[in-house]
């Protein structure tokens, strides 16, 4: 079953303005998220992690905007994403996306449950006036209330 | 033409590579069937494809593909997309 954003994103898996040392921290807190959220167990996030250690910083597929996921495993509890926003902006030792100010984490159980939703964050990251409200954004809400903005425009 | 999005899991990057791509596509006019694989993956789907669109850590790793392997640098960029496809289009 294809799922929209709104679904899959839990609001326990929303944090803005988390203060992240470096790459790692970055994307562990998206990890959180997620954990947090009930999409996925601990584990999941340091697979995530080793992702960027083995493949490199390829997961920034935009202009300030990563994207941290790893393969489909046991500790993936659901298909979910989380959505965290960076209190300061975060290298990741991409050639021409760097800084990183937003992270969304995502975890699958198969290759199709999340791709309508996927759809509606790669559209939101391309939107430089969507992605401007979103990492400034102070609250959840604030957020949230962007999110379903763009959802409701771009259903 | 067959094109082949790659990324390293196969779940999430090459999903935006390739719906981005079917809209660059479409916007052009070009008739593209557009693949998704994963890095271990990639080499077999190449075989047969005739244009492969990656990031620039990933196209390191496709070296001896047939294919020409051309780098996307930003995978929500419909334009930056629609550009790379048309100059592979001929």
């Amino acid at each position: 079953m294809v799922e929209g954003l709104r679904a899959l994103l839990a609001r326990e898996s929303i944090l803005v303005g988390v203060e992240a040392a470096d790459w790692r921290d970055a994307v562990r807190a998206s990890g959180d998220a997620l954990v947090a959220g009930g999409a996925t167990r601990p584990g999941y996030t340091d697979a995530m992690i080793a992702v960027v250690e083995t493949l490199g910083p390829y997961i920034v597929l935009a202009p300030g905007f990563a994207l941290a996921h790893a393969r489909p495993s046991e500790d993936v509890l659901r298909t979910g994403l989380s959505l965290v926003t960076l209190a300061r902006p975060v290298e990741f030792g991409h050639a021409t996306n760097d800084p990183v100010r937003l992270v969304v984490g995502l975890a699958a159980t198969d290759h199709t449950e999340h791709t309508d939703a996927l759809a509606t964050v790669a559209a939101m990251a391309a939107d430089a006036e969507v992605m401007g409200a979103i990492v400034t954004a102070t609250s959840v809400d604030q957020a949230l209330h962007t999110i379903h903005q763009f959802e409701g425009i771009h259903p | 033409m067959k094109i082949v999005a790659v990324c390293g899991m196969g779940i999430g990057t090459s999903i935006i590579l390739k719906m981005n791509t079917e809209k660059a596509a479409q916007r052009l006019g070009m008739d593209a069937e557009v693949e998704v694989a994963d890095i271990g993956t990639a080499m077999g789907a190449a075989a047969t494809a005739d244009l492969v669109l990656t990031s620039a850590e990933l196209a390191e790793e496709l070296t001896g593909v047939a294919a020409p392997v051309v780098v996307v640098t930003n995978f929500t960029s419909i334009d930056e997309i629609a550009e790379k496809l048309s100059a592979h289009a001929g």
